[in-house]
């Protein structure tokens, strides 16, 4: 009976791996040529597991009754939602990829393949209730994103992206498992609930090196500042559908880690963690925005801005309560929506022959010639600087409202201030657009898929986003009282 | 009327037309927008029409709970009234000032009027404090895009001022907003300016708001971008940037920072005294030695919002509606003096003071509208600058006179450099012979000119129309701020007497006996 609920609980992930399998082997079979079919089962595939995950959103059970697998595996409201998310960018990652790799004929079979089994690894980075699930999680996430990085073998800035992205993320797997030997060592179990109820009593120093190191590690994930050098190079190196991957689902994935171990494992000493959490969040805050101003290539852009949206969404995780928690899940999906918009839009940035425009100079009077796809991004800008109407705003707007709560007003007041650091690149962005003259550079043609998808994203972050908010806010705050939920 | 969401439908329409206009050509978008802001402002009248004067405070209510942690709630009293009233009047104006100026992108520029039509009035109409934020903030946007796009040589550094000085300003009151919700429990406009905050906090909250509305209004020593985003704006962006969107700041005073923080208003009363002091003196100074003619009126604009702020803060009936007509007022004959520069500047293309002169020749119905405005903006009586800035300067007589002393100044240096600018534009001799072959208003400009002169009038000589809706509101506001109010120096020579006397004999005059003993009691205890 127990290896039934187990295996229930963990559906989505068996579905993945299976499918996986058996696309692999249609992959060896069919090799490049069938790339476009494997693509489409692999979106029908997680469609299937974001269905699989909707009832959970609502009805899962919470705390012991939701672990599977003798305290690896949590199939509670918090793990569907991070997996929804996760899904969806994947899938979004998918959809856009064929129409870019069209043109240097370099689609291949394997890119699907890798998404998926990414999505298997991130599925289990929002559900591990155990160092050691979460870290195999983790690495199946890693390696597959490190090969996805340099998928675009003829580009040197692909190979390179690969490169560092492998160096730098070695490095940071590493003083991540050296920080879950050290809780391990102080606190005598790799579980989540061992460890909160080990920390719960006296602290040891060696207990803190370890919550040091695990969060170092956990924000180089999630690309937070000091941790976030490898960030614009990987952005602008990767494929850009890959970059559309990259800011979505392993980031989502990242911080629901990120979440569960600071508030369930490390819950039971949040002073230890909230201090280096507000450090982090106010520094990628700052170089986030500062480090955008100079940037021309609307890619590195784009990933400063990543970084500097991290930094808001841990002023959620700052707050260390169940409304910080829930806010932070709120941003979290209203930024999976702008990122998809945003690089969609790029993506469908082509110049005559069909090649990828990265520059923001040639955008130059993009208004004028492609009228839709610059509201498009003008909105997305917008949204991403948090200028009401748009829906970006919303998200900051909890995740301050949740600092203000819980009386961090130095942190909300500092960090809303630099915020209009921010503004300042976003409406340069929107300044090329608008305000210069048209250099007529991007005239290419749209892939549908590609349409569509902004489409959608665009109406998700535009003003009428604001009529989800009663129900997001409702399944944000299920997942994050599942979160708190420790029997 | 009741039950009918009015207020709804005034946002709604512009909205609608704004998306109309993006689909729609050149000649397809200026037809939609003023048909869009003609319905908005007949929906303007019957608004006002249903208005009981003296009825509940407020009005037209509308509740919807659509949204998290905010709602979508709307309702007016007088004062919003007043300056919903100004708005949808001067939208039509600007749709006609735009009329042929505007010829690239036409679609674009008209729909971000509609939307900014949608937003002003969501700010004066909000009753929610998030709605009003939202409201107030996402008016950046299609400024930001209305000065870009159509303005002048310097458009992107102006919008760029614009959009991050105002952003700066507001995101702190944000914090503010936040911290005041989570303190009282509720978002509701009403509920809060009845609230009383711990006086310890009011101090910081009223920091916040004002970070916000000093940059709006805007106050000495931030107002250095309105210059520039007027001077750059197209003449409908600079008339609806003077005549409604610098209201907003006034508006945040009047509803937000006088009565949810009485005792904070009252201890930075000098404050406000001393930047409005400044900004009187200095601002007109600087008027006077402008050679652009936008930039002249964007510097009177910001000595005509100082005497608005010294009126607010004389914590009394004749100051608040001073503070109330002059910003009627200063909507009106700013919009309509930006529209009279517009007006050449379509036939000469420059707004050089010096390239003009002697257009009393030839344009001698232009001359005499130009005379009206100019005198309206000077305070002659009879206009409507007269009677704010008389009621204004009266209310803060009573506070300090030395304040109104310094303020009055404003009158006369305000009538030297406009009466400079009028002599040098349309009298003197015709020294450019492109400025003398212009030919007079046609009947589009007349059409524009017609109702503002009108307004201009009518608010001179009977201002009770304008005073009557927001008595009651301004009645319940001074009673608000009473126990708060700072001592003046008129209240010294009351406190001299013995305290029942005071009280006996001056309790008509000053509507509160308590508050003229409280006085006696400070005096009597140094």
């Amino acid at each position: 009976m127990e290896l039934l609920r187990s295996l229930a609980i963990t559906g989505t992930e068996e579905v993945l791996s299976i499918s996986g399998l058996i696309l692999l082997l249609a992959a060896a079979w069919g090799g490049d040529k069938a790339s476009r079919a494997i693509s489409i089962a692999s979106v029908a595939v997680l469609t299937v597991c974001a269905v699989l995950t909707v009832p959970a959103l609502t009805q899962a059970a919470m705390g012991p009754a939701a672990v599977a697998w003798g305290g690896q595996f949590s199939g509670d409201a918090f793990a569907a939602f991070g997996k929804l998310l996760v899904y969806i960018g994947a899938a979004v990652a998918l959809i856009v990829a064929p129409a870019f790799f069209e043109r240097d004929k370099a689609m291949r079979a394997e890119f699907p393949l890798l998404v998926l089994f990414a999505a298997m690894g991130m599925g289990m980075m929002v559900s591990a209730t155990d160092m050691l699930a979460l870290y195999i999680g983790l690495e199946l996430n890693s390696l597959a994103a490190y090969v996805m990085a340099s998928l675009l073998r003829s580009d040197e800035r692909s190979a390179e992206a690969g490169l560092k992205y492998f160096v730098l993320g070695s490095l940071a797997s590493g003083i991540l498992l050296y920080g879950i030997s050290l809780t391990y060592g102080f606190t005598g179990s790799t579980s989540f609930a061992g460890i909160h109820a080990a920390l719960a009593g006296p602290l040891s120093m060696g207990a803190v090196f370890g919550v040091v190191f695990v969060l170092a590690g956990l924000a180089f994930k999630v690309s937070a500042a000091p941790f976030h050098m490898w960030t614009p190079d990987v952005y602008e190196g990767a494929p850009t559908p890959v970059t559309t991957f990259f800011a979505t689902a392993p980031k989502v994935a990242a911080l629901g880690l990120l979440m569960r171990v600071s508030l369930f494992a490390f819950g039971a000493q949040p002073g230890v963690w909230q201090q280096i959490v507000i450090f982090v969040a106010l520094l990628s805050i700052v170089i986030g925005a500062l480090g955008a101003i100079g940037q021309d290539n609307i890619k590195r852009l784009l990933a400063y801005s990543s970084i500097n949206n991290v930094g808001f969404m841990l002023i959620g995780l700052a707050c260390a309560n169940q409304a910080g928690a829930a806010a932070m899940l709120v941003y979290l999906a209203i930024y999976v929506a702008m990122s998809v918009a945003g690089f969609v839009a790029v993506l469908m940035l082509r110049d005559a022959d069909g090649a990828p425009v990265e520059s923001i100079a040639a955008m130059a009077g993009l208004s004028k010639t492609r009228p839709m796809l610059a509201l498009a991004l003008a909105s997305v800008m917008f949204s991403l600087a948090g200028i009401p109407p748009l829906f970006g705003f919303w998200g900051k707007f909890v995740v301050f409202q949740a600092a203000v709560q819980a009386n961090l007003l130095s942190l909300a007041a500092i960090g809303i201030a630099a915020s209009v650091i921010g503004a300042f690149y976003y409406i340069k962005v929107v300044k090329v657009m608008y305000f210069d003259e048209a250099t007529d550079v991007v005239t290419g043609e749209s892939d549908m898929a590609q349409r569509v998808l902004l489409f959608v994203s665009v109406v998700a972050i535009s003003p009428l986003g604001w009529l989800v908010t009663k129900p997001l806010g409702v399944l944000a705050g299920n997942a994050a009282a599942a979160l708190f939920h420790i029997a | 009327m009741s039950g009918f969401p009015i207020l709804s439908l005034m946002l709604l329409v512009p909205l609608v037309g704004a998306v109309a206009c993006l689909m729609a050509g050149r000649e397809g978008a200026r037809m939609i927008a003023l048909a869009v802001t003609l319905v908005d402002l007949v929906l303007g009248a019957v608004l006002w029409s249903h208005y009981q004067i003296g009825g509940p405070q407020w009005q037209f209510q509308e509740h919807a709970s659509v949204f998290a942690g905010f709602e979508w709630k709307l309702g007016i009293d007088g004062i919003a009234l007043l300056l919903i009233a100004l708005t949808v009047f001067l939208m039509p104006i600007c749709i006609g000032a735009s009329w042929n100026a505007i010829e690239k992108r036409a679609g674009e520029y008209y729909a971000n009027f509609l939307i900014m039509e949608t937003l002003m009035i969501g700010v004066f109409t909000a009753q929610d404090l998030f709605l009003f934020y939202i409201m107030f903030e996402a008016g950046l946007i299609p400024m930001y895009l209305i000065i870009g796009i159509g303005g002048g040589a310097d458009r992107i550094y102006a919008s760029y001022k614009f959009f991050l000085y105002t952003l700066l300003g507001s995101v702190l009151m944000l914090i503010a907003m936040m911290w005041m919700v989570n303190e009282a429990g509720t978002s509701d406009i009403p509920t809060l300016m009845a609230y009383s905050f711990p006086v310890k906090a009011q101090t910081w909250l009223w920091l916040a708001f004002f970070a916000s509305f000093a940059v709006k209004m805007p106050m000495w020593p931030t107002h250095t971008w309105l210059p520039d985003a007027h001077v750059q704006a197209p003449t409908a962006g600079s008339v609806i940037l003077a005549g409604v969107l610098l209201k907003m700041g006034g508006y945040g005073f009047i509803r937000f920072s006088l009565p949810m923080f009485p005792e904070a208003s009252a201890q930075f009363a000098p404050l406000i005294y001393g930047l409005s002091m400044a900004a009187v003196v200095i601002t007109s100074l600087i008027a006077l030695v402008q050679h652009d003619m936008k930039k002249l009126i964007a510097y009177s604009s910001v000595a005509h919002m100082a005497i608005v702020t010294v009126g607010l803060f004389a914590f009394n009936r004749q100051g608040l509606e001073g503070s109330m007509i002059v910003m009627l007022s200063h909507g009106i004959v700013s919009g309509a003096l930006f529209l009279a520069v517009g007006v050449i500047y379509d036939r000469l293309h420059t707004r050089e003071i010096d390239r003009y002169g002697g257009l009393a020749i030839n344009m001698p119905a232009y001359a005499l509208f130009f005379m009206l405005f100019t005198m309206a903006s000077v305070g002659l009586p009879g206009t409507s600058g007269f009677v704010g800035e008389f009621l204004s300067l009266m209310g803060i007589y009573a506070q300090s006179s030395w304040v109104a002393l310094v303020c009055t100044t404003g009158i006369i240096l305000g009538a030297a450099y406009m009466l400079y600018l009028y002599r040098r534009v349309v009298f003197g001799v015709q020294k450019n012979e492109d400025a003398a072959a212009m030919p007079d208003l046609d009947a589009r400009e007349w059409a524009m000119m017609i109702p503002l002169a009108v307004a201009v009038m009518w608010m001179g000589v009977y201002p009770e129309t304008f005073l009557a809706p927001m008595r009651k509101d301004i009645a319940s506001l001074e009673a608000r701020l009473a126990q708060a109010r700072p001592k003046g120096d008129a209240d010294v020579q009351l406190a001299a007497m013995p305290p029942a006397a005071a009280t006996h004999e001056h309790g008509d005059a000053m509507e509160h006996g308590e508050q003229a003993a409280h006085a006696a009691q400070h005096e009597g205890a140094r």
